[in-house]
C-alpha cells in the first residue's frame, strides 16, 4: 500500500491557502443533503460538529457520557498556545512550528504541522468571540505565560480550567446547532463499528448505553474524534471512560494506525497511593517552575524530607542538566524519576516517587506569593495527598498522559478509507513522537473548527448528494452482528476474574514494557505475556449484569478487549522502531549520559499498521510513510 | 502504612427508571483514608462480583472534579460532607472507623433514574440549547484583542463559568430548582460585551425551559450554593431574576 501524504506542494507557508484555494466546494443547497456523523464531542468533535453544522451540513454527533460537555477535554488544565506574539518577545507563526516540529523530534509532517501553527491564532479569536474567560492583563487584553519548554510566552489561560472552558465553548456552539435542527444529538451513545460500504465509510453501529439497543446510523463520511488511548495503562491521567474502542474497531475494518507505541508521560502526577488506585491526577506542569526536584542520596533514608541536609539531597535533574535544570522536556524528567526511582533511590511508602520541594521559593518570595501562583494545586494535592506542601515536598511520580500515535490520516485528516475522518488526539498527525504542553488543545481546536469542515466538502463533492443504500444493507447487519455476538460473548465467558483486575493486570505489563524505557528483551517478553492474559481474559473474564439495560461493566469489558490487542501493537511497534526518539527511549539507542539517539537514516518513517487478524497473536502488516523535510533542518535534541 | 476503616454502606438499587427501588447494606472492612469515595465504591463492586452479586451503578469520568459526572448524595448531602468538592475528590480519611454512610442519587422530578445511582440530566442540556450561547458562528470571529475587557469582569465571568454542571444544586434544593445552574450560565455570557447582545433573550429562553423541565422555583434557601463543588455564588440568582422581568415588561 502506497501512503499517500497529499500534502500540497509549495513554499510551507503557501500551503494551506493553495490548498484551500483549489479544493472542492460543496454549494450551500447541496449540504443540506449530506450526513455527517461526528463520533466524539470533545474538541475536536465538538467543535467539528457545531462548524460542520453551521455550513449547513446534517450532523449527528455521539458520545459516551450522558452530555457533551463532559467529553475529558474538560480536564485539560494548563493552555493553548497560539502565536499571536502579543507579547511582543519574538514569537511568528514560524517559530510555533519550528517548536512542535522540534519537541516532536522529527517525526511529524511539516506541511501538517505548518497549518497548525498558522490556524492557531483563530482559535483563540473564535474562543474569545464564544464568551470563554482566558485570562486578561489589567488593561482588559488577552494574558499569556510560558509552558513547557517554549522560550516565548504563548499560552493563553483560563486558571488552571482551559480545557473546560474552550470545551463549554465548543459545547455550547453545538447546542445551538442542536437547537437549530442541524445537529441530531446522541449523547450515551458508544460506537461499537464502522460500517464500510464499496470501500468507503457509510456508516455506524452504536450501543445505547441505557437501553442496551444495538442501532444503525448511515451518513456520507463518518468523522471519529474519540480522543488517545492512554487508558491502555490502566492507570493514566485520562478519564475512565476514554477507550480506543472506537479508533480500534476502525482498524480493524482497515484504516491504518499510526505510531502506536508514541505515548507521553507526564512527569508530574500525584503518586499511586494502593491497588484501589482507579486513576492519576495530574499535577501542573507549571509547577516545575519554581519547585526543586529531589530524592536522598542514600538508598533507604526514611527520615522526614525536612530533616534531610541540603548536601545530603540529589538534585537530579539541575546536576544532570545544568543549563535546563528543574524545566527540561516532560520526556527527559520522567525519565529521570525513573532512573531514581530504578536505582531504590525513590520516596514515599512505595518507593515510587520523588520530591517536588517548594521550601527554597517560599522562603525567598514569601508565602502569600506562592499561594497566589499555586494555591489551587496546592489544595489539590493537598486534598488527595493529605499532605500540606507549604509544610513538607510534594511527592510526585510520572504517568502515562497523552497518546501521540492514533488512525494514520492524510492532509485532509481522512484516513485510508474514503469517507472516513480521524481527528484531535484520535489521529496521529501533529505532534510527532512527543507533544509540547498546550498544543492539543490547538489541535483538536484547528482540527474541528477549521481544517475538517474544509476538507471535508473537498471529499463530499465527489460523492453524489442523497446517496442511500439504507441501514438494511448486508454491510450494516454483518457490522451490527460481529457487536452483538462480541457482547454476547463476553456476557458468556462467566468466568473468575473481574474486568478491572484484567485491566489491571494488563496496564501493569504495559507500563512496565512499553512505559518510560523500552527494550528489546523486554518488549518480545511483554508481547507474550499480552497474549497470555488476553486468552485467559476471554476464557475467565466475569461480566455482570445484562445486555439491555445500563451496564457500565459491560461497556468496560468491550474496551479492555480492544486494549489487550492494542497492546501487542503498541510493543510491536516499539520493537520495530529501533532508535531513540522523543517518548520513545529504547535503552538500547542512547548515549553514554542516557541522551536518546535517534536515527534518521533508517526511521524517518511514520509506521502504519495494518490489521490482518488475530489468532492469540496479532498480524499486522507494517507500512512506511516517509517523513521528507524541506524546510527544517535535523537536529539532536540537548537539554545539557 | 495506614490501617484499613470499616465501613458500613448503605446504597441504592434500582433496576430502572419505572420501577421501586430499595437500600441495599453492605460492609466493607478493607476502606483506606487515601482512596477516594468513588474507588471504595469500585472496592465495594469488586466484592460484590466476586460474590456473583450485581454490583452498583453509579456515574463518573474524570475523577477530578472538573466533568460533573459524578453526583452521589452521601448522608443526605450533595457531594458529601467537604466544602467545595465534588465526589470524586472526596477521600476517605474525611471518615472514621465504624461509620455509616448512605448513599443516594440525586432526587428530583427533572432528574429521573435510570439505574441505581445515575440519573438523567439531559433538562439541563436543553436549558443550554435554548440560549446559553453567544451566537457566533465559527470563522466570523475578529481579532481577539480588539474587544478589551475589564480584567475584573472577566475573571468574574469565570467564576460562574466554572459551573460543571453536576446538578448537586438540583439535588440540594427543597424545591428542586435549577437556578444556580441556569443564573451561572447566564452570569458569565452576561458579563462580556459579546455576550451582553442577546442577554435578555437568553434569559427568558433559558428560564422558561428550566420550567418546563419540572425544576421547582428558587425560595432562597440557598442550599445550592452551599454544595456547589465550585463554590458559585447565588447572586447569579438574582441577576437572572432581574433580567427575566425586565425583559418581560420591556
Ligand atoms: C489531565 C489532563 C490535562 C491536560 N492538559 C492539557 C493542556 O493544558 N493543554 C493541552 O493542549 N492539552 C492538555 N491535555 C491533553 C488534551 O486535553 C487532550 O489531548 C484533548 O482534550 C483531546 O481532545 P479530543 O477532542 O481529541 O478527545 P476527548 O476530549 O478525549 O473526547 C473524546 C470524545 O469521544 C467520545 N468517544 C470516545 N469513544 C467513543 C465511542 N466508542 N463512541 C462514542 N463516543 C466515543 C467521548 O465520549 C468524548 O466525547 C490534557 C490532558 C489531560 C488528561
Ligand atoms: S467524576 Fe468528573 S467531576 Fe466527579
Amino acid at each position: 500500500m502506497k501512503l499517500d501524504s497529499k500534502a500540497p506542494e509549495g513554499p510551507l507557508e503557501e500551503k494551506w491557502r493553495k490548498h484551500k484555494k483549489e479544493m472542492k466546494l460543496v454549494a450551500p443547497n447541496n449540504k443540506r443533503k449530506y450526513e455527517v456523523i461526528v463520533v466524539g464531542t470533545g474538541l475536536a468533535g465538538g467543535a467539528a460538529a457545531a462548524s460542520m453544522a453551521e455550513l449547513g451540513y446534517n450532523v449527528k454527533s455521539f458520545c459516551i457520557q450522558d452530555s457533551a460537555r463532559r467529553a475529558h477535554s474538560i480536564a485539560a488544565q494548563g493552555g493553548i498556545n497560539a502565536a499571536k506574539n502579543y507579547p511582543n518577545d519574538g514569537d511568528s507563526i514560524w517559530r510555533l512550528f519550528y517548536d512542535t516540529i522540534k519537541g516532536g523530534d522529527y517525526r511529524s509532517r511539516e506541511s501538517n504541522v505548518y497549518r497548525l501553527a498558522e490556524v492557531a491564532n483563530e482559535i483563540i479569536d473564535q474562543a474569545v468571540a464564544q464568551g470563554v474567560p482566558f485570562a486578561r492583563e489589567y488593561g482588559g487584553l488577552l494574558a499569556n505565560r510560558s509552558f513547557g519548554g517554549a522560550q516565548v510566552s504563548r499560552t493563553f489561560y483560563a486558571r488552571g480550567q482551559t480545557g473546560q472552558q474552550l470545551l463549554l465553548g465548543a459545547y455550547q456552539a453545538m447546542m445551538r446547532q442542536v437547537n437549530e435542527g442541524g445537529i441530531e444529538y446522541h449523547p450515551r451513545h458508544e460506537m461499537l463499528d464502522v460500517v464500510i460500504i464499496d470501500g468507503q465509510a457509510r456508516g455506524i453501529i452504536t450501543r445505547d448505553l441505557v437501553s442496551g439497543e444495538l442501532k444503525r446510523w448511515e451518513a456520507d463520511a463518518v468523522v471519529l474524534a474519540t480522543g488517545g488511548y492512554g487508558n491502555v495503562f490502566y492507570l493514566s491521567t485520562n478519564a475512565k471512560n476514554s477507550n480506543v474502542t472506537a479508533a480500534w474497531r476502525a482498524h480493524k475494518k482497515g484504516a491504518l494506525f499510526a505510531n502506536p507505541c508514541y505515548v507521553q508521560v507526564h512527569p508530574t502526577c500525584i503518586p499511586v497511593s494502593g491497588d484501589y488506585q482507579s486513576k492519576l491526577t495530574l499535577m501542573s506542569e507549571s509547577l516545575r517552575n519554581d519547585g526543586r526536584v529531589w530524592v536522598p542520596r542514600k538508598k533507604g533514608d526514611d527520615r522526614h524530607p525536612n530533616d534531610i541536609p541540603d548536601e545530603e539531597r540529589f538534585y537530579y535533574l539541575e546536576e544532570k542538566y545544568p543549563s535546563f535544570g528543574n524545566l527540561v522536556p516532560r520526556d527527559v524528567a520522567s525519565r529521570n524519576a525513573k532512573i531514581v526511582c530504578d536505582e531504590g533511590l525513590g520516596v514515599g511508602p512505595t518507593g515510587l516517587s520523588v520530591y517536588l520541594d517548594f521550601r527554597d521559593v517560599i522562603k525567598r518570595d514569601g508565602k502569600e506569593t506562592v499561594a497566589a501562583k499555586y494555591g489551587n494545586l496546592f489544595d489539590m494535592y493537598e486534598n488527595i495527598a493529605g499532605e500540606n506542601p507549604y509544610e513538607q515536598p510534594m511527592r510526585i511520580y510520572p504517568a502515562v498522559h497523552y497518546t501521540m500515535g492514533g488512525l494514520w490520516v492524510d492532509y485532509n485528516l481522512m484516513t485510508n478509507i474514503p469517507g472516513l475522518f480521524a481527528t484531535g488526539e484520535a489521529n496521529f498527525s501533529d505532534h510527532g513522537a512527543n507533544r509540547l504542553g498546550a498544543s492539543a488543545l490547538m489541535q483538536g481546536l484547528s482540527d474541528g473548527y477549521f481544517v475538517l469542515p474544509a476538507t471535508i466538502g473537498n471529499y463530499l463533492a465527489d460523492v453524489k448528494p442523497g446517496t442511500r443504500y439504507g441501514t438494511d444493507h448486508n454491510a450494516f447487519i454483518e457490522a451490527e452482528k460481529g457487536a452483538q455476538d462480541q457482547i454476547d460473548k463476553l456476557l458468556n465467558v462467566n468466568g473468575k476474574r473481574t474486568i478491572v483486575d484484567f485491566h489491571r493486570t494488563l496496564g501493569k505489563i504495559v507500563w512496565d514494557n512499553i512505559g518510560i524505557a523500552r527494550n528489546k528483551e523486554d518488549l518480545e517478553k511483554a508481547i507474550k505475556e499480552i497474549q497470555e492474559l488476553r486468552e485467559e481474559f476471554w476464557t475467565n473474564v466475569y461480566v455482570p449484569g445484562e445486555k439491555n439495560n445500563y451496564n457500565k461493566y459491560l461497556e468496560f469489558a468491550g474496551r479492555v478487549a480492544d486494549f489487550f490487542e492494542l497492546a501487542e501493537l503498541m510493543a510491536r511497534d516499539a520493537l520495530e522502531r529501533e532508535e531513540s526518539c522523543g517518548c520513545h527511549l529504547r535503552e538500547e539507542y542512547q548515549s553514554e549520559e542516557g541522551e536518546a539517539i535517534r536515527n534518521d537514516e533508517d526511521f524517518s518513517y511514520v509506521a502504519a499498521w495494518e490489521f490482518k487478524g488475530v489468532n492469540g497473536q496479532l498480524q499486522e502488516e507494517l507500512h512506511k510513510e516517509n517523513l521528507e523535510f524541506e524546510f527544517v533542518e535535523l537536529k539532536q535534541r540537548s537539554y545539557k | 502504612m495506614s490501617k484499613d476503616m470499616t465501613i458500613h454502606l448503605k446504597y441504592w438499587k434500582q433496576a430502572g427508571p419505572d420501577v421501586p427501588g430499595h437500600f441495599e447494606e453492605y460492609t466493607l472492612d478493607t476502606v483506606n483514608e487515601h482512596m477516594s469515595f468513588l474507588e471504595m465504591l469500585d472496592v465495594l463492586n469488586e466484592e460484590l462480583q466476586l460474590q456473583g452479586k450485581e454490583p452498583v451503578e453509579f456515574d463518573y469520568d474524570c475523577r477530578e472534579g472538573i466533568c460533573g459526572s459524578c453526583n452521589l448524595v452521601i448522608n443526605g448531602q450533595a457531594h458529601g460532607p467537604k466544602a467545595e468538592v465534588a465526589c470524586c475528590q472526596l477521600h476517605m480519611r474525611n471518615y472514621k472507623d465504624g461509620d455509616k454512610i448512605t448513599i443516594e442519587p440525586p432526587r428530583a422530578a427533572a432528574f429521573p433514574i435510570i439505574k441505581d445511582l445515575v440519573v438523567d440530566r439531559s433538562a439541563f442540556d436543553r436549558i443550554i440549547e435554548v440560549g446559553g450561547y453567544v451566537s457566533v458562528k465559527t470563522g466570523s470571529a475578529q481579532e481577539a484583542n480588539a474587544l478589551p475587557v475589564e480584567k475584573e469582569k472577566s475573571d468574574e465571568a469565570f467564576e460562574y463559568a466554572a459551573c460543571i454542571g453536576c446538578g448537586a444544586c438540583v439535588a440540594a434544593c427543597p424545591n428542586a430548582s435549577a437556578s444556580l445552574f441556569t443564573g451561572a450560565k447566564l452570569a458569565h455570557l452576561n458579563k462580556f460585551p459579546q455576550g451582553e447582545v442577546e442577554r435578555s433573550n437568553r434569559a427568558v429562553a433559558m428560564v422558561d425551559q428550566m420550567k418546563e423541565e419540572g425544576f421547582g422555583d428558587c425560595s432562597n434557601f440557598a442550599e445550592c450554593e452551599a454544595v456547589c463543588p465550585k463554590g458559585i455564588s447565588i447572586s447569579a440568582i438574582a441577576e437572572m431574576r432581574r433580567d427575566y422581568m425586565k425583559a418581560l415588561v420591556s
